[in-house]
């Protein structure tokens, strides 16, 4: 049994984090996101009506493992971000908020400077701050000295499915964090997920590549198989790499 | 300042439009094999070069659109509040030497309208008027947008092209993208078919998207009317239009609309026919040069093109449109604008998104400013 993971005052068994767009019907998102397993499930405020219990979204997402996570896509500013987060705390009845300020509309990259603003002020606001980040070391280490509960980092440009391109700054960041590191965007495959595990990622956030396929179902599961797997293999300390063969005549060998 | 008609004047129509023909098979097959399209690309995909190759750039402009916006569709539904206009437009019902009844909404009717929409689900809405400055001017704008935003997610405007204060003015008010299409990048015809009004103008029209970008609008919607004049040559400038607004105006969504001339009271003939191949050829060269454009279908189209072109690249469709001030509601047998060709209620258009396996999205914006 993979160790649990903590965020804030919440243990999650499952280190799989997925998301709510881009699936054919909020049916079969409720059936792909069971079958992912996952206990913490982003939602684009933007997306939902806050002021509707019948919100066709929210109404299949009730199950008591799933913790929802409100997402501030569409937001430009901190201070817009902050607004966002404010009303989703009062209409969800959630304090935790995954910080996305994303003002190019095109590749959906991060404004690194308005989120670590938002950050602090969401802090101070008592909020649960996860935020969407580029894969930048110095910026990680910044957003966790304001108090944010984990970083996201992301893996490629969201929905690209690329894997992890940002992998040497990834692995930078997992050896310097002191909060939990989620990988978050980019992950195409399941390997991509089981390779993220593999280097240290304490969790990944999936969607794009679950929703898209032409199983989600399935797709889910086979990421739920890969993520625990990649953990697994994470704890059990995976043997070293090695370029060449051990020399059969070593250079020292005149030393015994 | 940067204007886009310091570019669009190192252009010439003509040997733009040569170009765009002199388009080989092989141009065709360079471009479908690229990630990244540039303009040259986009000439090759919209060349009678690319004719054979239809099907291929119809599935790729499928599975780039899945990969973008995922299996959705966003619903929007068009609301004329006026059809007083003081332009000479060749080819549009509401032009001013028409001689139909004009009428101009009261508060009373907008929400008597908006109550019809509302209750069919609709939570993004365009807002279309003629150009009469003193009827419909900004302050009126303002008002009507003012008067709806409790009610709808997402307002657009497709109106007479304003100032940059003016935009502002309704960004502040919540106002979220404007609709302006170019009509034609022809300059010489433009005129012909624009012999009066403000909205001979060329280059003001021209630079609406500029004072748009600069007004920091969310959306701007661009377009040609496709039987004015060649539609190759007039895409070929709506992509280089879009480009430039890209990388001047990078916080800023963009739409592109392929609105064919319709049947109208005084009607104009195309002067270049652009078949349905012709339509959905330009649909795929779009969304195979850009990945993330938005690409909307009104209810100008067949039935049996709605029913298809959802699937190859567009990500936003309107139903049951009425292209006529009160044509929901308050005066459903006035003269429309254009006649729309599918006319299927929206309760339809739902049906046949789900069959075509897309999940029907009715909200897709929230406005996270404090007013």
């Amino acid at each position: 049994m993979n160790q649990k993971l903590k965020i804030a005052d919440k243990e999650f068994t499952s280190r799989l984090f997925t998301g709510t767009g881009k699936f054919s019907s909020s049916k079969l998102m409720e059936e792909a996101l069971l079958a992912s397993e996952s206990e913490l499930i982003t939602v684009a405020l933007k997306r939902v009506d806050v002021q509707n219990d019948e919100d066709d979204i929210l109404s299949h997402l009730k199950q008591s493992h799933i913790n929802l996570l409100p997402n501030t896509s569409g937001v430009r500013t901190a201070k817009e971000a902050v607004f966002a987060a404010e009303l989703s705390r009062e209409a969800l009845g959630t304090n935790w908020v995954k910080l996305e300020i994303h003002p190019d509309p095109r590749y959906l990259l991060p404004d690194p400077i308005e989120t670590l603003k938002a950050a602090e002020e969401l802090v101070k606001l008592g909020f649960v701050v996860m935020p969407y980040i580029h894969a930048d070391p110095v910026l990680c280490k910044r957003l966790e000295e304001v108090g944010v509960q984990c970083v996201m980092p992301l893996g490629a440009p969201i929905g690209s499915n690329k894997g992890l391109k940002t992998q040497d700054f990834l692995e930078i960041i997992i050896e310097q964090s002191n909060v939990p590191v989620i990988v978050d965007a980019g992950i195409g495959a399941p390997s991509h997920a089981a390779y993220a595990m593999e280097l240290g990622a304490d969790a990944v956030l999936v969607n794009t590549a679950i929703a898209v396929s032409q199983n989600p179902i399935a797709m889910a599961k086979a990421f739920k198989i890969a993520v625990q797997a990649g953990r697994m293999a994470f704890e059990a300390k995976l043997a070293p790499v090695s370029k060449k063969a051990a020399a059969s005549s070593p250079l020292t060998s005149f030393l015994n | 300042m940067s204007h886009f008609k310091t570019l669009f004047d190192t252009y010439n129509w003509d040997f733009t439009l040569a170009s765009i023909y002199d388009k080989t098979p092989v141009d065709v097959k360079n471009a479908l094999a690229k990630d990244k399209l540039d303009l040259e690309d986009f000439k090759a995909l919209i060349s009678p070069a690319a004719k054979p190759f239809l099907e291929q750039m119809a599935q790729k402009s499928q599975q780039l659109t899945k990969k973008r916006f995922g299996n959705t569709i966003q619903m929007y539904a068009p609301m004329y509040l006026s059809n007083e206009c003081q332009n000479i437009c060749t080819y549009c019902g509401f032009s001013m030497t028409n001689k139909i009844p004009r009428r101009t909404l009261t508060d009373a009717e907008i929400l008597k309208e908006v109550a019809f929409l509302k209750n069919k689900g609709y939570d993004h809405i365009l807002l279309v008027t003629g150009e009469a400055n003193r009827t419909v001017g900004v302050n009126y704008l303002k008002n009507a947008i003012q008067l709806i935003r409790s009610q709808f997610s997402n307002i657009t405007i497709e109106v007479q092209p304003l100032h940059q204060e003016e935009y502002e003015l309704l960004v502040q008010n919540g106002l979220y993208a404007v609709l302006v299409y170019q009509e034609t990048y022809h300059r010489e015809e433009y005129k012909k078919h624009h012999p009066k009004g403000k909205k001979s103008n060329f280059d003001y029209r021209l630079d609406t998207p500029d004072r748009l970008g600069k007004a920091g609008i969310h959306k701007i919607g661009l377009g040609a009317l496709f039987g004015l004049e060649d539609w190759r040559a007039d895409s070929f400038f709506t992509a280089l239009h879009l480009q430039y607004l890209q990388k001047t105006y990078w916080k800023t969504k963009y739409s592109i609309s392929f609105p064919r001339l319709r049947p109208h009271s005084g009607g104009l003939e195309p002067k270049v026919e652009m078949t349905d191949a012709d339509l959905v050829q330009l649909i795929c060269a779009f969304r195979l040069f850009n990945e993330d454009v938005e690409l909307s279908m009104s209810t100008r189209e067949s039935e049996i093109f709605r029913n298809h072109i959802v699937n190859l690249g567009i990500t936003s469709i309107s139903a049951e449109s009425k292209t006529n001030p009160g044509g929901y509601a308050v005066a459903p047998q006035s003269l429309e604008q254009f006649e729309i060709s599918d006319e299927r209620s929206t309760e339809t258009i739902v049906k046949m998104l789900k069959n075509n396996g897309l999940e029907v999205v009715w909200k897709d914006w929230e406005q996270f400013e404090s007013v």
